[in-house]
């Protein structure tokens, strides 16, 4: 597992766990960014700028602190996009 | 009967709606256009339907005022009829809020929008089975073009036929059990054909690189820049002008003049002459500024904004200067509102609301009503000082920018709390249709209009009463020695800056009669940008801050306005 922040860009990878409050899930969920699904960072900005990702097709813009609650794992090949 | 229009941000409600009621609200290709509500009507047969379209939210808990507002509604206008718009290429995450919305029991249509789109990235919905397992009516639409609009109409007839006729029957679920649904309905009806990247697509992507990005927003500016100043001056040069001093000025001070040959109403209406456009005649100055001098930037400036919005390039914007907006106590979605501000503070002040904390709305308000001017005031300052060279108007938008960064980032320093972290959708690149873009331009501009029309009639009138009757001398000796001493301006200036609460376009043209060098006017201007916010963004201003807050920025602005003014008569005095 890593954190999300460390992902380079163009990876997919698969959301393992979102620590932090029921706010802070909720409003990823919300979004379609839950355990379990898979994501891929599109770009990661400069001077801890924030991360864009890729959710099915949906770019999502996300602050590096809150990007940095969200633990993934490389895709596997096995594992379905869920 | 009330129906409410429901669903994602971005996915087109405000288009479903204008189509429905045919009246014209506001659409843009990024989340969050729509903050407040519009009220519209549907006449069908005998009934007529109120329809209200509801701010964009992403579920019926909230994280920012516009998702409460739509929260609020949705809970306490007591609905007898939901249109939730869905947006066809996004399915999974649009049906957490259906299914949300679904297990409250009201009657629900849904509208899958962007259907269209959804083809052409080779997504195949199989709408009849996702009617079986919502258990009520789908309808695919292109909202931009109409297509499934008449439909929508046809399933509202039906619902009032039957009022039972689509309501729902969903038990209360908990969030996972509502993914698990979502995703055994989607495996089942929706399916995915691999595409290559388009064209548009790469663009988007390149748009948020660090570097790529960088560039991009550079030469996005420096076009927008280009056009909204270049045009303006070309339709000022070659349409407005001629048509003011050789038509319009000699009819109409022949019109009044064969009239009231002289005396009072002359006076007000033409003042000294329509050659001169300093003559603050209601008829002929007061119709210059707006039509010659302001309307055409105002024109061209909305025009680029709409293009912008539409083609979905701001969030973009917003996501590359997010880390310097940090700095300032706020994150880079407020670039939204602040460019706005240069079109208008009124739109600019309501749309603070897709911010999320009450610190940020403050500190982006406050930014935008002391240090963007907005694009009437830029007009005549542009018509006042581009003939003494682009360097003075450097100097003044330099001030304005030092200001807005000094600014922001004290205000972070000193208001506890911390800025929050953007957290946005970013809407894929769209053509503008074209159409709908002149169509929102005109929206803009015709708003500019009812509001500046009276509003510069007042003030024109206003000024002439009053110094008519002597109170403006009074007021002028006794502001005198603080505009001469710490600004540099003569006593005649009192006027202009005064009026400058009432608007800030026509206070700026009143500077032009009192013969100030370049330096003074460069002073005057930024105060007058700085200073006191027009009338109209005062009410905006009161009714989303409140009172207290209100009286803060009030307070800054009458400070920041005399100190900014004073150095800068000192430092241009140093200097020449």
């Amino acid at each position: 597992m890593q954190k999300l922040t460390d992902v380079k860009p163009g990876k997919k990878v698969i959301i393992k766990q979102i620590s932090g409050g029921f706010g802070i899930k909720n409003r990823f969920e919300s979004l379609n960014i839950r355990e379990g699904k898979e994501i891929q960072v599109v770009a990661s900005g400069p001077f801890r700028g924030p991360l864009v990702l890729n959710i099915d097709g949906c770019k999502v813009a996300v602050g590096r602190g809150m990007a940095a609650k969200i633990s993934v794992e490389d895709v596997d090949e096995n594992s379905s996009n869920g | 009967m009330k129906i409410l229009l429901m669903g994602n941000p971005n996915v087109g409600k405000s288009v479903v709606f204008s189509r429905l009621t045919g009246v014209n609200v506001m659409a843009s290709n990024y989340p969050g256009t729509t903050v407040g509500y519009t009220k519209g009507s549907l006449k069908i047969g005998k009934n007529t339907l109120e329809i209200i379209d509801v701010p964009g939210t992403y579920s019926l808990t909230p994280s920012c005022r516009a998702e409460e507002v739509a929260r609020d509604m949705f809970l306490n206008e007591n609905p007898d009829l939901i249109i939730n718009v869905i947006d066809a290429t996004n399915l999974e995450r649009n049906l957490y809020l259906t299914l949300q919305i679904l297990e409250q029991g009201i009657p629900t249509i849904i509208v899958m929008n962007m259907w269209d789109v959804a083809k052409r990235r080779g997504i195949h919905i199989n709408i009849e089975k996702l009617e079986d397992a919502l258990k009520t009516v789908v309808i695919p639409s292109v909202a931009v073009t109409g297509e499934g609009i008449i439909q929508v109409v046809d399933s509202i007839t039906h619902f009032l036929d039957n009022k039972n006729k689509f309501k729902p029957s969903f038990k209360k679920m908990q969030d996972n059990e509502r993914w698990a649904f979502i995703g055994t309905i989607l495996t089942n009806l929706q399916k995915i054909e691999h595409r290559h990247p388009s064209i548009l697509e790469r663009l988007e992507d390149a748009s948020v690189n660090p570097i790529s990005g960088f560039l991009i927003a550079i030469f996005v500016i420096f076009v927008t820049l280009q056009v909204v100043v270049g045009l303006g001056e070309l339709l000022i040069d070659y349409i407005l002008d001629p048509i003011y001093f050789d038509y319009y000025g000699p009819f109409i001070t022949n019109v009044v003049g064969s009239i009231f040959p002289d005396g009072f109403i002359n006076e007000i209406l033409i003042g000294t002459g329509y050659e001169y456009t300093e003559s603050f005649g209601l008829l002929t100055t007061g119709v210059y500024v707006i039509f010659a001098v302001v309307l055409p930037f105002i024109l061209t400036f909305y025009f680029m904004l709409g293009l912008l919005e539409d083609f979905g390039y701001l969030p973009r914007l917003a996501v590359l200067i997010d880390s310097i907006m940090h700095k300032l106590g706020l994150h880079g979605y407020s670039i939204i509102p602040v460019i706005l501000g240069f079109g208008c503070n009124v739109p600019a002040v309501l749309s603070t609301r897709i911010l999320e904390g009450k610190r940020e709305k403050f500190i982006a308000a406050a930014i935008i009503a002391l240090s963007v001017p907005c694009m009437a005031q830029t007009a005549v300052i542009i018509g006042l000082l581009g003939r003494y060279g682009i360097q003075y108007i450097a100097i003044v938008y330099g001030t304005l920018f030092l200001l807005f960064v000094s600014l922001g980032f004290i205000l972070n320093k000193l208001l506890k709390g911390e800025s929050p972290e953007i957290f946005l959708e970013i809407p894929p690149y769209r053509i503008p249709h074209f159409k709908t873009l002149l169509k929102k331009t005109w929206i803009r501009v015709k708003g500019f209009l009812i509001e500046a029309i009276p509003f510069v009639s007042v003030g024109i009138l206003l000024i002439n009463i009053l110094y008519i009757i002597g109170f403006m001398d009074a007021l002028t000796n006794f502001l005198a020695p603080i505009i001469s001493t710490l600004l540099g301006l003569p006593k005649d200036a009192v006027g202009a800056l005064l009026l400058g609460f009432l608007r800030k376009d026509i206070a700026t043209a009143m500077l032009a009669p009192l013969n100030l060098t370049a330096n003074q006017l460069v002073v005057a201007s930024t105060v007058l940008a700085v200073s006191f916010p027009c009338i109209a963004t005062f009410v905006v201003l009161l009714k989303e801050l409140g009172v207290k807050d209100l009286l803060k920025i009030v307070s800054l602005m009458i400070i920041l306005a005399i100190t900014v003014g004073t150095i800068l008569n000192i430092v241009l005095g140093v200097l020449s």
